[in-house]
């Protein structure tokens, strides 16, 4: 047997959920071999593992891996992962979102989990657009991209997720691209063993909904522009950044070690507990 | 997590607000997720000062209602007893998360201190606005249970009540508290361990591949297994089978809904709380809850002193409606009064429940006062 069909028959709920609802040229299943691999690698029991997802596409993958998991309501994953974290602090607690789920409706959460340092990986799978509900646009959706309630271009802004978490303060910033699935596993594997917050931004190409608006005629296209655009982070720095124009940077970003909210909470409960006892 | 001082019967002059956290803690509530809001605040910050000193006990201030609500179902399906506090604005943020609750059966108790609204309202002034919202706040059909306390001893006892419903029966129980109760300070005694029950849920005993998580027992109310416990679970707010698995299958969609409905129908009595004052031989009866019912309960001292044969029936329990209690009292032809501090959110349950029978007079005061004792006697004389 292979090294992927043992990894399928060992973590993924074969037998019940199968065919996955992904399509044809989805990002989404190179990150979910990434997770995967990432959990075996790091000899993590399925047991200790809990993976919370949000809404969408990406909150799917819930269903599929045969972890204790919880698809929870939109936006909101990481409020759920943060109850389960500071529950249960022996978890390893991932939580799963897509652009919309986690910037967008769920930007606030975002940075507050960032900000108190829950030790939380999240993951977001970034294709621009908000999927499954229809191809309407995010709020990373490029300047000028078209999607169904952006028929004339987008006009706004788009988030820069890593410079977001960074500014919030997580402990771990990573970013990669489903084109870059080796570089996905050694970022996943650091978010997962690390304390704190972690988190791992990955480019993950909808084709379906914001490729055919956007002038890729084949998903193979939208994979050679990640290739093409994405650029090693040290390379991104020597750069002229008048020449930098749409590439944008992928690697490592913010790498610390800080306790977890948790484990603070944890000491100044001990703490407070053994001064009560002595007095 | 009953302490050692608490083994004894403690007496303490506190608010209904600390009331409730007393109550919580001997219910043995051990994590607590909020966002401060006025009248509901001090339940907050007395979880804060309190949690971290309990066995295994945390606290959290999350960065909106939202998030709190997020936090407790997190918490309950991580194996805690767990709540949260809030008030009207802050219990509309929470109605979607409420109904996740209800979808994948998280026991969690919402304390909801009601202040005057709609929207900002009267942050500081009492009410009973939010009673039809705690029953249908949040999106589609599910039951839910809703108890009320009238004084701060009460607030103690319903919070023990109200986590041992959600344990039970795997599903969010509503307090509601106005804020006169909430902010009334008296004294209140701390029961003894073997004055008070405490139900936790009960985990499952068979292997995990036997285990189907959302199956229906004798009870009607699955056991329930803690994330890390083993039995990997998936729980989503999909409709879903007994396995937990998302379905659109139309009879596994309406046998789900059905066993929702039927855990909590096939315990009415257990559920249905009510308590009756004088109303062996009473022509006019008053329902109430709340506050108010402290006002009733001397309105009907002294409608008796006048020799009019007043009685009361108070309501604990608001959802499911206590329709027996309530009919035993119309089909004997007592006229009923109805002071209610909104604008008739309970009065509507009765009328329907009369269906007609016997006069129904209404109370409804909406200017962020009290329901007094002498404006239900005096409505009690012109029944």
């Amino acid at each position: 047997m292979s090294q992927v069909t043992q990894l399928i028959h060992q973590y993924l709920r074969h037998n019940k959920r199968f065919p996955h609802v992904y399509c044809p040229g989805c990002g989404h299943g190179i990150v979910l071999g990434s997770l995967v691999r990432s959990v075996h690698n790091l000899g993590l029991s399925k047991d200790e593992v809990c993976l919370v997802a949000g809404i969408g596409c990406s909150g799917r993958m819930a269903v599929y891996v045969d972890f204790n998991t919880v698809h929870t309501t939109h936006g909101r994953a990481l409020t759920f992962a943060t109850g389960i974290k500071l529950a249960n602090p022996e978890l390893t607690v991932i939580c799963v979102m897509g652009d919309g789920d986690a910037l967008s409706i769920g930007g606030n959460h975002l940075i507050h989990a960032a900000r108190r340092n829950i030790g939380v990986t999240a993951l977001i799978l970034n294709n621009n657009i908000y999927g499954m509900t229809g191809g309407q646009c995010s709020s990373t959706t490029p300047m000028g991209s078209r999607s169904m309630t952006t028929p004339y271009g987008q006009l706004e802004n788009t988030f820069d997720i890593v410079e977001l978490a960074k500014a919030a303060g997580a402990n771990y910033v990573a970013r990669s691209t489903a084109f870059h699935a080796k570089m996905m596993d050694a970022q996943i594997s650091q978010a997962l063993s690390r304390p704190g917050f972690s988190l791992v931004e990955t480019f993950s190409p909808c084709h379906t909904q914001y490729g055919r608006k956007n002038q890729f005629r084949t998903v193979v296209d939208m994979y050679q522009d990640l290739k093409v655009r994405s650029t090693p982070l040290e390379k991104w720095n020597e750069m002229d950044p008048a020449k930098r124009g749409d590439k944008f940077p992928i690697g490592v970003f913010v790498e610390r070690d800080e306790p977890g909210l948790e484990e603070r909470y944890m000491a100044m409960a001990e703490g407070l507990r053994k001064k009560e006892a002595n007095a | 997590m009953a302490q050692k001082a608490r083994r004894k019967n403690k007496e303490l002059f506190a608010l209904g607000n600390e009331a409730v956290v007393e109550g919580a803690l001997l219910a043995g509530c051990t994590f607590f997720a909020g966002y401060p809001i006025t009248p509901s605040s001090e339940i907050m910050e007395v979880m804060a000062q309190k949690l971290p000193r309990t066995e295994n006990g945390a606290f959290i201030q999350m960065e909106d209602e939202i998030a709190s609500m997020g936090a407790v179902i997190g918490a309950s399906l991580a194996g805690r007893k767990a709540m949260t506090a809030t008030s009207g604005p802050g219990f509309s943020l929470m109605q979607e998360h409420i109904g996740y609750a209800c979808m994948v059966e998280a026991p969690c108790v919402i304390v909801n201190v009601m202040r005057g609204g709609p929207s900002t309202g009267l942050p500081t002034s009492p009410a009973q606005g939010d009673v039809q919202m705690a029953r249908w706040g949040t999106h589609g059909d599910h039951p839910i249970i809703v108890l009320s306390a009238s004084t701060v001893q009460e607030c103690l006892e319903m919070t023990i009540v109200a986590f041992n419903f959600s344990e039970k029966y795997r599903v969010p129980v509503i307090l509601l508290i106005d804020e006169i109760t909430a902010h009334t300070r008296e004294k209140i005694t701390i029961p003894s361990e073997r004055d008070y029950e405490i139900f936790s849920r009960v985990l499952p005993s068979m292997p995990p591949e036997w285990f189907k998580p959302f199956e229906e027992t004798t009870r009607g109310v699955p056991p329930m297994a803690p994330i890390g416990s083993g039995y990997r679970i998936h729980v989503t707010g999909l409709t879903h089978d007994p396995l937990g698995y998302p379905t659109q299958r139309p009879d596994e969609v309406e046998e789900f809904t059905h066993r929702l409905f039927r855990k909590i129908d096939q315990h009415f009595a257990d559920i249905v709380l009510t308590e009756e004052y004088e109303t062996k031989d009473a022509e006019v009866a008053v329902v109430a809850y709340g506050s108010v019912a402290r006002s009733a309960h001397l309105a009907v001292d002294q409608a008796r002193e006048q020799g009019i044969k007043a009685g009361l029936l108070h309501l604990k329990t608001l959802f499911p409606f206590p329709r027996a209690a309530l009919e035993k009292l119309t089909r004997r032809g007592a006229a009923i009064l109805v002071p209610e501090m909104n604008m008739g959110q309970i009065s509507r349950e009765v009328k329907r429940v009369n269906a007609g029978r016997v006069r129904v007079r209404t109370i409804n005061r909406v200017d962020g006062q009290i329901i007094t004792p002498s404006q239900i006697l005096k409505n009690i004389g012109q029944m």
